[in-house]
């Protein structure tokens, strides 16, 4: 288990490989599709970011309503792929890490290797799990997308699996041809 | 006629939307533990334990296992010696699945037109099948269903020719293509027979089973474990990690067809297999 704290440098991804599982502490920021969309449509404007995002890590998710007393409602991983063509212009940006669940586009893969980025997975449907280690959570880019806003997330050992190195490598691939008995 | 009242209808959807997301089954947790024995890949382990400690948490806490508390599905066995009282069925469980997702806490994930996709606000309405059967109680089953998963399913419409192995190559390849996406491990529901529109519902129906009951037809129980062999060697594993265990259980639902046909349907469901029954 390695335990890692953001935001990440290039050392810090370049130790991390495909099926290490990790403790992520620090901030991350959530992000799904119309974010995404946006902050996009910022970079190719030139204009600047509502939210710095150099050396982050974005999280794919929208949570459950949280419940009185709760920092946040259940919040497990929604699937990557939606955010795939977006993805190397973030890379490109400065942006190191996405966490997520299901596969990445060749695309994004290659993004990974050019400019030293890692994709992790946490467990889809551990959303009571993962809320536990949420200690703090603020809208605070994008309110108008509701569910959809950019909101910034205080973690405290967020476990996540490497899928995706800085190498090229891949978990989904590699782990499914290591047990294939077909 | 025996009556019930419109509203003990809205007060039992309710509560049974906020239990199916809140409180996994038995059947579920322990299925998990058998699967922590065979699993032999130290990460595919590490995530069974994580989603055992996950349905302990939503449980005593009452938070839903996952954030996408999911469709509303609601199996309804309405006896034909009953009376709703005070307005209608459909109403009465729209107006449940409103109050349970608002007042449990639950995501709302309804839009109301798949283009225009503008969000309900209260996740209805719900998808109700309705048998009329006899006597006079009214059964409801609320089975909330995840978009991850529904998204990995399908339909084909598979003739006599195609036989056992062409059933049997359809389920495994469509599972093989969902890899990861359907959080694994996965519960896989499959329909044969009937038509075009039957053989889906067969297949979401079959996901009422409970895990570990044995189909009462011996010539497909064996065809369930069957499956569930060949899908278990896929190496998919928990969350697509790699591993032996892809999917917990197979159920196979069938109906009569007709002599040209042999439909297929494979509704897939992520390891929150969620469905709280209760009777009135």
């Amino acid at each position: 288990m390695k335990r890692i704290t953001t935001p990440l440098t290039d050392e810090i991804v370049k130790d991390l490989k495909a099926g290490d599982s990790v403790l992520i502490s620090g901030i991350i920021y959530t992000g799904r599709d119309l974010a995404h969309k946006r902050l996009v449509d910022a970079i190719n404007n030139n204009q600047p970011l509502p939210v710095d995002l150099k050396g982050q890590i974005i999280y794919y998710v929208g949570p459950a309503p949280a419940k009185p007393g709760y920092p946040i409602g259940p919040a497990g991983p929604t699937t990557s792929e939606r955010m795939d063509p977006y993805t190397p212009t973030l890379l490109a940006y400065g942006m190191k890490g996405m966490i997520g669940k299901g596969n990445r586009s060749p695309e994004v893969i290659e993004a990974l290797k050019k400019y030293i980025g890692v994709y992790f997975a946490a467990v889809g449907g551990a959303a009571a799990l993962i809320a536990k280690r949420i200690k703090k959570a603020e809208v605070v880019a994008y309110d108008d997308l509701g569910p959809e806003a950019i909101m910034r997330l205080e973690v405290e050992d967020f476990p996540v699996v490497v899928v995706n190195d800085c190498y090229g490598n891949d978990l989904y691939e590699e782990g499914m041809k290591q047990y294939r008995r077909l | 006629m025996r009556e019930i009242k419109y509203q003990d209808i809205v007060d039992t959807v309710a509560r049974l939307c906020v239990e199916a997301n809140c409180i996994i089954g038995e059947d579920i947790v322990e299925a998990f533990r058998k699967a922590l024995q065979i699993e032999e890949s130290p990460t595919g382990r590490e995530i069974l334990k994580q989603l055992i400690e996950n349905t302990e948490i939503a449980k005593k806490e009452m938070i839903p296992a996952c954030q996408d508390t999911g469709t509303a599905v609601v199996f309804v066995e309405l006896g034909s010696g009953v009376r709703i009282t005070d307005g209608e069925l459909f109403d009465a469980i729209n107006k449940g699945v409103a109050k349970g997702y608002t007042e449990g806490y639950l995501r709302k994930s309804i839009v109301a037109d798949p283009l225009r996709r503008k969000n309900t606000g209260d996740n209805t309405p719900a998808v109700i099948h309705v048998e009329i059967v006899s006597g006079d109680r009214l059964k409801i089953t609320v089975a909330p269903k995840g978009g991850g998963s529904e998204n990995m399913s399908e339909v084909k419409m598979l003739t006599p020719a195609h036989g056992w192995e062409g059933i049997k190559n359809f389920v495994v390849d469509r599972v093989l293509r969902s890899k990861a996406n359907p959080c694994p491990p996965i519960l896989v529901g499959v329909g044969i027979g009937g038509n075009f529109e039957k053989v889906a519902y067969l297949a979401k129906k079959a996901l009422l089973r409970e895990i570990g009951s044995v189909h009462p037809d011996p010539f497909y129980a064996e065809k369930e474990k069957e499956l569930l062999e060949e899908i278990n060697k896929t190496g998919i594993g928990p969350q697509g990690f790699g591993g032996r265990i892809t999917a917990l259980a197979v159920f196979i639902e069938t109906y009569p067809c007709h002599i040209a046909s042999m439909p297929v349907a494979v509704n897939i469901n992520c390891h929150a297999a969620r469905h709280k029954t209760a009777v009135l």
